[in-house]
């Protein structure tokens, strides 16, 4: 592992800084999104400054904005398993047109409740979420095709399918694994197109082809040994796994035909309306599922030395990179090859119906001693790709037609993925490389024993890779990507607009807000604006209410949003942006005063934006009341 | 959201208005380039519109102003009342109509440079939104106000 000494030294001298300096009020090149690992959120970055620049709530719930909390986001959190406040976040992907980005969406896996997520690039808000069913650790996800028609996701853990009470030591019986092509193109309709069932192995990452290969998408596997107990060891036994190369397009062939079984599944579909402000969640019943046998020339296995982590693609489209983590050879398959070994039958074996391709009939080259723990590549499309490597803390670059290593540089520590601008598309931007590293030690000023995951930027336009900049990442990213930003600037939303608000308790006048009582149910119909709540002052609540606090920003106004939150609630704060409408819900436990205010600071007069609630005991006559200002209601 | 304070703070420097440059001597060789000075404030403000005409009160277009001003005026602004803004009643009689509408259009630019827009932010501190109208709407807006002050 390299040390701080040799991190001064690997940055050249020069004017290093003014390669990553964006003066105060200028805007950086790139947006690039690093998934939030353990966070479950998605963090996004200007570069390359490496300037923070948001954090966008995704599978976690956000006690800062109420996401999660509020009855109008609660639905994005539903699975079969019940409401799930948190997830394991590992892979951004954003969404290509014809092999390149188009900065509509971005897709994100959730790994320990298998799920997908949209996130909207002209409001940076998660609007969808789809539960996969028949899965365990959605680890090879979402990796979509080159025209987003689908996003993937697979098993990293096999469980029985359908789930059932088993020994753990029946694995090899009764363990299957999963792959599944979700449908993406169309906000809102996000639906498991197929599933293929596959052998009990662990399925680690993927990428789809682009160019030649479009149409098919490839998998990582690894403990083809089936081992079930002490996988460190027992997982690690044979010499190669595979790549499991999938043919979506026989898939859909084989759903055209008939050859699939619609196997009962229950798993959740929830979506955010835009101009409701509002998530539905709608649950499925069931799922089609491919079994290979069915459905020849739907898979095959591509032999792959050892413990293959990443399974990359090479921008023409031709050259599939595996990251062999136990690996001594990176070794570099050829579709084309893969193809003509097809056509050919060179078959070693089948599993499950599945044929096993030689391995020498579908390799292009083995780089030969690469370094150590080779894990994720990606390429800067002038014919080099980039590889991470774990054990020996460093990038290689090297020419992947040639299969020579051209130049290596030193991380700071154990980078685990990596990223090249673009560097999974048809045409990659190259330019930069980021390092993303899994053991900070000594690279911030210490901060207790758990430290923020290090970044390192790298400028990759010259021969030599050179460390140019240095930051620190929200939980522990696993993945990102990085886009242009002018594919996204001009198309961001600065408000929602009012007159579009359809949420069924807005209101979009102040002469409109109002309190009603239905029951023990009270609704107040609120709004807010600089720098006062309508109504402020509200009498006639009492003990044993539920009390739902619908507040409506009426400003139309970039970057103003209030803040509502009342003493004593057991929510989060709810932070509502300018057009759109929110809801607290409260339950007040005991007679008294309770106060209110805005909690984003707004104006000169913000300090005022407050009011009051005034409970009185349950069974009192006390009458509703609300007023603001003089004009009493 | 910290931009209300900073424009409370931010004083405008208007430069001391020379002679016209037409008036300058003549000379042989080509005039040194002017310096561009701040346009002079007129009494229509500063924005996108600089003239309306305006008729007989178009009661339809009062009322679609009405409407809107209720949504997204009248949290702040009443006719008669002190409010968060001024009190509106009498304004298209204080004002030009172009100046109404531009302070509805063009807010925080006209807090900045406008010497009446600024002597408001300092009475009435809660900086005037921009709240995503249409000049069609603030045409509307407009009306209504007008309408008000004719009494119609």
């Amino acid at each position: 592992m390299p040390t701080q000494k040799e991190a001064v030294k690997s940055v050249a001298p020069g004017d290093v800084a003014s390669k990553v300096y964006v003066p105060p009020g200028k805007h950086d090149e790139f947006y690039v999104f690093f998934s939030g690992g353990f966070s479950g959120q998605v963090s996004v970055y200007g570069i390359p400054s490496g300037r923070i620049i948001k954090v966008i709530k995704v599978f976690s719930v956000d006690p800062e904005t109420g996401y999660g909390f509020t009855p109008e986001t609660k639905p994005m959190l539903m699975t079969s398993h019940g409401f799930i406040p948190w997830d394991d976040a590992h892979h951004p992907w954003l969404s290509q047109t014809n092999g390149e980005q188009d900065g509509r969406w971005l897709f994100i896996n959730a790994n320990n409740v298998p799920r997908i997520a949209r996130i909207d690039l002209s409001t940076f808000e998660t609007t969808e979420i789809i539960e996969i069913p028949n899965s365990a650790g959605n680890h090879p996800s979402p990796y979509g095709t080159e025209n987003t028609e689908y996003v993937v996701a697979g098993t990293r853990f096999s469980v029985p399918i359908p789930q059932k009470d088993v020994p753990i030591d029946s694995y090899k019986e009764n363990f299957k694994g999963t792959i599944s092509f979700i449908k993406a193109n169309e906000p809102g309709k996000m639906d498991v197109a197929f599933q293929i069932l596959m052998p009990g192995f662990n399925y680690d990452l993927a990428r789809c082809g682009r160019g030649p290969s479009h149409g098919w998408c490839f998998f990582t596997s690894y403990n083809t040994e089936q081992a079930h107990t002490l996988l460190e060891i027992n997982a690690s036994k044979n010499d190669k796994d595979y790549i499991a190369a999938i043919n979506w397009k026989r898939a859909e062939e084989c759903v055209a035909q008939g050859k699939y079984q619609e196997m009962p599944a229950t798993y959740y579909h929830n979506y955010y309306d835009e101009e409701k402000h509002m998530a539905v969640s709608e649950v499925k019943k069931s799922v089609k599922v491919i079994n290979p046998k069915d459905c020849q020339g739907v898979a095959y296995f591509l032999p792959t030395p050892k413990s293959p982590h990443g399974v990359d693609v090479s921008d023409d489209g031709e050259y599939i990179v595996g990251g062999g983590k136990l690996a001594t050879v990176i070794p570099i398959h050829s579709f084309s090859k893969m193809l003509k070994a097809i056509e050919q039958k060179a078959f070693e074996k089948e599993i499950d119906g599945i044929p096993v391709l030689k391995y020498d009939a579908v390799l292009h080259c083995e780089l030969e001693k690469p370094c150590l723990g080779p894990l994720h590549t990606e390429f800067d499309g002038k014919g080099f790709a980039y590889t991470s490597c774990f054990v020996s803390s460093e990038i290689i670059k090297y020419d992947y037609k040639g299969c020579k290593v051209v130049d290596r540089a030193p991380t700071y520590y154990s980078i685990g993925h990596l990223l090249v601008m673009g560097g999974d598309t048809k045409k990659p931007y190259g330019k930069y490389a980021i390092a993303m590293n899994k053991i900070t030690k000594d690279r911030s000023l210490p901060v207790g024993p758990e430290l923020l995951q290090s970044a390192q930027l790298y400028d990759i336009s010259g021969e030599k890779m050179q460390l140019i900049h240095e930051f620190f990442t929200v939980g522990e990213p696993h993945y990102a990507q990085g886009i242009l930003a002018d594919k996204i600037k001009d198309k961001v939303k600065k408000i929602y607009e009012l007159e579009k608000n359809k949420h069924p308790y807005a209101v979009k006048s102040e002469k409109d807000a109002r309190v009603e009582r239905k029951g023990n149910e009270v609704h107040v119909y609120m709004t807010m604006i600089r720098s006062h709540f309508t109504p402020d002052n509200i009498e006639g609540i009492k003990v044993g209410d539920t009390v739902y606090f619908h507040v409506t920003n009426l400003e139309q106004d970039w970057d103003i949003p209030h803040g509502f939150v009342i003493k004593g609630s057991e929510d989060a704060e709810i932070l509502v942006m300018p057009g759109q409408t929110k809801t607290l819900v409260w339950k007040p436990k005991a007679p008294g005063i309770y106060p209110f205010y805005c909690t984003d600071f707004c104006s000169a007069l913000h300090q005022e934006m407050q009011g009051y609630v005034r409970v009185s005991p349950a069974g009192s006559n006390a009458p509703l009341k609300y007023y603001t200002g003089t004009a009493q209601k | 959201m910290k931009k209300g304070l900073l424009l409370i703070a931010v004083a405008l420097v208007f430069s001391c208005q020379q002679k016209p440059a037409e008036e300058a001597p003549k000379t042989e060789t080509p005039p040194a380039p002017v310096e561009k000075k701040e346009e002079a404030i007129s009494d229509k403000g500063i924005g996108p519109i600089t003239e309306v005409k305006l008729g007989p009160i178009d009661q339809a277009l009062a009322k679609k102003g009405k409407e809107i001003f209720d949504s997204k005026c009248a949290s702040c602004h009443k006719l008669e009342e002190k409010y968060v803004g001024p009190p509106l009643k009498g304004v298209t009689q204080r004002r030009k109509p172009e100046w109404i509408m531009n302070m509805i259009l063009n807010p925080s630019e006209m807090v900045q440079k406008d010497p009446i827009a600024k002597g408001l932010l300092a009475e009435y501190p809660t900086q005037m939104p921009f709240q995503n109208v249409s000049q069609e709407d603030a045409r509307a807006i407009l009306e209504y106000l007008r309408s008000v002050d004719e009494g119609k």
